[in-house]
């Protein structure tokens, strides 16, 4: 709408989804909630998801304002690719999956399948994101983005941190410092070792843990000089958010 | 927020001055009625746009409009050879053409006008247009337009202006010697009401009806009478409604274009520009790299002060000579000083032009001048607040120019009833909602991430025009039967001038029924709605107006009652005989009567500087203090101002609830100064265009503002009443600034220096780090 | 030209005839329907000056296209109110939060909708519900106070 608004027309027929009930809502089922592709982030923001998975619960909520929330959805956040995007680097650490259909078939993909550059999708013409199923893990999660304004803000730099302590695991997902969300592999190896041992006990990552792995989730990132900010800043903040998700995960287990 | 004054609505009173009576535009606005510029329309008008340059320096090789006529519902385009009088406008030199011929200077500069039956068509037309370009190297280095060997941009050089002051014995040095660089990023003034007008041609073309937003209609008339080539009086200008304008509508923009195309057409035209389009279509704040050296005694007294300003002009001069001024004038800032060596430019670059913008020059030379009494305190062992104290200004001292300030100055009481004010009562990082935290919605911060910090600011602010500008304002009263209607010039931009003046005509003539006739250009000129000057001005023309009907209204009293007029007064509704007590109301006396009174009203006559930057060039001056609290994410550079208190001198609040709306707004553009608001120019191109980028304070960032009213009425003033407008958004923007130094001194010794404005977040961190900031200017 | 349709708006049914394809509700709103009430800042959904109410949901009418919402109801700042003039509007007079009044429109409409869902807001979300609507005139304070004081009016008088 902002390109139709600054003099682009619309210079093809147009279909809008805002009837399509099957996919504006959301089921919890078990240990996924299945999100419709059209669900806005008002609906997200809200319970189930808040309880179930509130890291994406949070990325809803910093989204724009109450009247973006209001009409933006998930599946246009998919859609869009924007390296910056607030949802997709919870739905990266979580490893949610897409659900997308056209008349001839339906794809489930990983986020890496479909956002595979800045703003580019895998997404064919005639695909529709119809749902994104989001797991429901037990363990400490969390979105954080920073911006220079208390609301209302692209974020700088966007990190996702889900500790799952069933799988043992603990995954970041990235924004706006990579063309598109990006795990941290050699983090989140180091970040198991630091929260449990080798025969599974939980044990507590120590300062010197955490800073190694924010370290290492510095390394991962790939950030730019934009507009917005610089390649200093956003390695740096990056590797701040990380260390602070480190530390208050690590304190919930603790008080567990 | 408390105050120090009454702000309940008197309405059960009559609404005179001292009042907080609503706006009588309050409810058409709140319904949506109230009709903004852009909300004009006209039966068969036409749509207007305007081809703009897209590099900051070219030759126009080849300008080829043919094949825009040919596209459907296009009516006509137009170029500089269309223009029918002056291609050229100004505010001070009218160095700026009205449609680009030969050479572009800016990104944004109008190149071609274009006519249609619809936006779309307008769009298409634009794309048409052919502008074969030459690009040529954009100077966009301030520092390198001073150079007299730099290839001048313009026919009138690259150095706007350049102005020295010398005072007093420049040998003179002090036991404490402070230095700083300070750079100031270029403010918008990001008025929502976007930029919009509806012209309407006289049949035969022999003048036109123009209905604009802006800020001075007889100065747009003046200049559209001379580019039109029209007699000033066939050019009638309207004011449409204005959605804000803080200095950014002082220039011409869309006035002579939309004109121009109504007249060739025959046709209304309507031009509304976009938000990106309003970037660059006026002017902004002047960039500024300020360098100050301060020389104190013992005491830390200010002894001597050095100081270098550059201001960046951009591509047209606009006010940039007179901005340069105010600032270097008001180097010393609110203190006493007896020795200085100032030397000012303003230069002329290929970046977007600068011109007025709330604070007018003197919003830079405050931020360095505060940063200064900082570092001042520092070297000196003393306090912020007691440095200041030292050297407050007081009645009867003089400015470096020499100028002896008469105003009311009442710097030491601003300084202390704002350290008065009561501290905030939030604890450091409230749990219970994330924007209590810096980082606010983000979830990056938590309690034992946040250090608080708190900073102080003072200023001085002239107020009207300067260097003989004889700034006059024009009223008109008419007293018909008893209805009161005034009629002025005087642009409303949202500041509330439409409230104060029917409440000085009640408060004169004893006289409630008060209407505003239409704003247009059917009376004399009121000046511009700047400088903080139209409560003086032109509430001093309606106040003179008022009384030449009053004195009529006297004699007539004095005619049925007896005795001479000067027997009798005004009082509440009533003439009363001064003697004996002897009333009737007044609606008795003008019954059946007409009045008609026109008064221009003029200020006091000033000087322009000397060469040696001596002499009375201000008018009269305001001052304030201000306080900020803030609570700053050091780690990530991230900052949420928790509170912000000030004190100013208004002279007499007219409107306390009014006056408390200019405070609190002021503040949040200063607060946007400090932390959020910067043009980014990357080789003479904006890379931030728009909202998403160009960051305003939105109400999750403006904490509460504490405010003590400090009412010595101004003899000097007409109603006692000095400007509020400026004042409050002066230095609240180094108080912000140095709350964050405070907070990050928290976390490692030895002085911090934020030279660059706005703060960004990787300059907090490098200085909590303690690494050196000077000059940088990348993030 | 595309056929013509119709919206629902102010609880009235008002026809839309020679639409342009992909137009904004926030342009059909002002340019064809003449409800000018609403107003044009950014056209990108940052400011919230073009804020309405689709099925009593806040958004930037800038962002919605008109032609896809010819089902929901549609409400602006011209339908609230009864008598044409809410609590909430006069308040805003009252407390002197309106200055050029561009912002007003959208800021009383975000107001409706905030107070609808959250009759005792507190500060910090009133905060958080208006941050999508800027102002460069008022610095919000007497916008907060406007809306706090319809609130405790509208719990007859209870802080």
């Amino acid at each position: 709408m902002v390109a139709v608004n600054h003099g682009h027309p619309m210079t093809s027929d147009v279909v809008s989804l805002d009837r399509v009930d099957e996919i504006r809502g959301l089921t919890l089922d078990g240990d996924v909630v299945r999100i419709g592709g059209a669900a806005t982030w008002t609906l997200i923001a809200d319970e189930p998801v808040r309880s179930t998975v509130p890291a994406l619960a949070q990325a809803a909520r910093t989204v724009g304002s109450p009247q973006i929330r209001n009409a933006g959805t998930i599946g246009g956040n998919i859609a869009t690719a924007s390296p910056a995007g607030d949802s997709l680097g919870v739905l990266a650490a979580l490893d949610a999956t897409v659900e997308v259909r056209s008349a001839s078939r339906t794809r489930l993909m990983a986020i890496p399948d479909v956002i595979i550059g800045p703003k580019v999708t895998s997404l064919e013409a005639d695909e529709l994101i119809v749902a994104v199923h989001v797991p429901v893990v037990r363990g400490w999660q969390s979105y954080a983005k920073v911006g220079v304004r208390n609301a209302m803000v692209i974020a700088t730099v966007g990190v996702a941190t889900v500790v799952n302590e069933e799988a043992r695991s603990v995954s970041f997902g990235l924004t706006s410092v990579g063309p598109t969300p990006l795990r941290c592999p050699d983090a989140e190896v180091a970040a198991c070792e630091a929260f449990w041992t080798l025969d599974g006990t939980p044990r507590t990552p120590t300062a010197r843990d955490i800073g190694h792995i924010a370290e290492l989730v510095m390394e991962g990132a790939q950030p730019i000089d934009d507009h917005r900010s610089s390649v200093e800043y956003r390695r740096h903040s990056v590797g701040v958010l990380a260390a602070r998700h480190l530390r208050t995960a690590a304190r919930t287990l603790r008080e567990q | 927020m408390t105050t120090t004054t009454d702000t309940t609505n008197q309405t059960a009173g009559r609404g005179v001055i001292g009042a907080s009576v609503t706006r009588p535009d309050g409810v058409a606005k709140v319904r949506g009625e109230f009709e903004f510029s852009s909300d004009l329309s006209a039966d068969g008008a036409l749509w207007g746009a305007t081809l703009r340059s897209p590099y900051p320096r070219a030759r126009i090789v080849r300008l080829d409009t043919s094949p825009a006529l040919g596209i459907a519902g296009v009516t006509c385009v137009l170029t500089a050879e269309d223009v029918p009088g002056r291609n050229a406008f100004g505010l001070v030199d009218a160095d700026q053409p009205v449609l680009a011929v030969d050479e572009v200077r800016f990104v944004g500069e109008p190149v071609a006008i274009v006519a249609a039956e619809s936006p779309e068509a307008c769009a298409a037309a634009l794309a048409a247009i052919i502008v074969d370009y030459e690009e040529l190297t954009p100077l966009v280095d301030p520092e390198v337009a001073i150079d007299p060997t730099s290839e001048a941009i313009h026919p009138s050089g690259n150095v706007i202006r350049h102005q020295r002051i010398e005072c007093g014995d420049p040998t003179v040095t002090g036991q404490f010697v402070v230095e700083g660089t300070y750079e100031i990023g270029m403010q918008d003034q990001a008025f929502l009401g976007l930029e919009a007008a509806m012209a309407i041609p006289d049949p035969g073309g022999t003048g036109v009806e123009l209905h604009v937003a802006t800020q001075w209609l007889h100065e747009d008339q003046a200049q559209l009478a001379a580019s039109l080539a029209l007699p000033t009086d066939a050019v009638r200008l309207t004011l449409g409604g204005v959605g804000g304008a803080f200095g950014g509508r002082e220039d011409l923009s869309l006035q002579v274009h939309t004109c121009m195309l109504a007249l060739r057409t025959g046709r209304p035209v309507r031009i509304h520009y976009s938000r990106p389009e309003s970037f660059v279509g006026h002017v902004h704040r002047h960039p500024a790299t300020i360098t100050m050296r301060h020389h104190a005694d013992a005491d830390g007294r200010i002894v001597k002060i050095e100081a270098q300003f550059i201001l960046d002009g951009g591509a047209y001069a606009s006010t940039s000579s007179a901005v340069l001024v105010n600032a270097v004038t008001h180097t010393q800032g609110p203190y006493r000083c007896d020795n200085a060596v100032v030397d000012g430019w303003a230069v002329r670059t290929n970046n977007l032009p600068c011109g007025a913008m709330r604070g007018f020059g003197v919003v830079q030379a405050c931020i360095a001048h505060e940063a200064q009494m900082d570092k001042l305190a520092e070297a000196c062992g003393i306090s912020p607040l007691d440095v200041r104290r030292i050297n407050a200004m007081a009645t009867g001292d003089r400015l470096i120019t020499g100028q002896i300030v008469e105003s009311v100055a009442p710097v030491l009481r601003c300084i202390d009833e704002t350290d008065h004010l009561p501290l905030p009562d939030m604890p450091l990082a409230p749990a219970d909602h994330p924007y209590g935290l810096p980082g606010g919605a983000g979830l990056t911060t938590d309690a034992t991430d946040v250090v608080r910090g708190i900073g102080y600011g003072v200023s001085i602010k002239n107020l009207m025009y300067s260097e003989g500008f004889d700034d006059f304002s024009t009223a008109r009263c008419i007293v018909d039967n008893g209805q009161v209607t005034l009629k002025f010039a005087t642009a409303e931009v949202g500041q509330g001038f439409v409230t104060i003046a029917p409440q000085i005509a009640r408060t004169v003539l004893g006289l409630d029924v008060v209407d505003i006739d239409t704003i247009d250009t059917g009376v004399g000129s009121a000046g511009s709605t700047s400088a903080s000057r139209q409560t003086w001005m032109s509430g001093g023309a309606v106040d003179a107006a008022c009384r030449k009907v009053r004195e009529k209204i006297l004699e007539a009293a004095a005619a049925q009652m007896g005795g001479a007029s000067v027997e009798y007064t005004v009082d509440n509704t009533d003439v009363v005989h001064l003697g004996d007590g002897r009333r009737m109301p007044v609606v008795d006396i003008v019954r059946d009567r007409l009045y008609d009174e026109t008064v221009e009203y003029h200020h006091r006559p000033t000087v322009p500087l000397d060469q040696s930057g001596r002499g009375d060039c201000h008018t009269a001056f305001a001052f304030a203090a201000h306080r900020a609290v803030v609570d700053v994410d050091v780690e990530l550079g991230l900052v949420k101002v928790i509170q912000i208190a000030t004190a100013q001198d208004v002279g007499r609040a007219l409107n306390p609830l009014s006056v408390i709306g200019q405070i609190e707004g002021g503040i949040a553009q200063g607060l946007g100064l400090a932390v959020y608001e910067e043009i980014i120019m990357d080789g003479g191109h904006i890379m931030n265009a728009s909202f998403t980028d160009y960051l305003l304070p939105t109400i999750a960032d403006m904490p509460p503002v504490e405010i003590a009213l400090i009412e010595e009425p101004d003899p000097q003033a007409p109603l006692g009443a000095k400007g509020v407008g400026e004042p409050p958004c002066i230095s609240v923007t180094p108080a912000v600034i140095a709350a964050i130094r405070d907070a990050i001194s928290q976390v490692r010794p030895g002085p911090v220096d934020l030279p660059h404005i706005p703060v960004r977040p990787m300059d907090i961190v490098r200085a909590a780090r303690g690494e050196s900031l000077s000059r940088i200017m990348a993030d | 030209m595309r056929k013509p349709y119709q919206l629902h708006v102010n609880g009235q049914t008002l026809d839309v005839l020679d639409p342009v394809p992909g137009e904004s509700l926030m342009t059909v709103l002002r340019e064809r329907l003449g409800l000018r009430g609403t107003k044009t800042a950014c056209s990108e959904g940052e400011c919230g000056s073009c804020s309405v109410l689709v099925d009593g949901e806040l958004m930037c009418s800038c962002l919605v296209m008109a032609a896809a919402v010819t089902d929901r109801a549609i409400t602006t700042v011209e339908g609230l109110g009864d008598d044409g003039i809410s609590d909430i509007q006069r308040a805003f007079v009252e407390c002197g939060a309106v200055q050029c009044g561009f912002c007003t429109p959208g800021l009383i409409v975000a107001a409706h909708a905030l107070l609808d869902r959250h009759p005792d807001a507190t500060t910090d979300t009133v905060r958080e519900e208006l941050a999508g609507n800027l102002c460069r005139c008022t610095g919000y304070g007497r916008i907060i106070d406007a809306i706090h004081s319809v609130a405790i009016a509208r719990r007859g008088g209870r802080p």
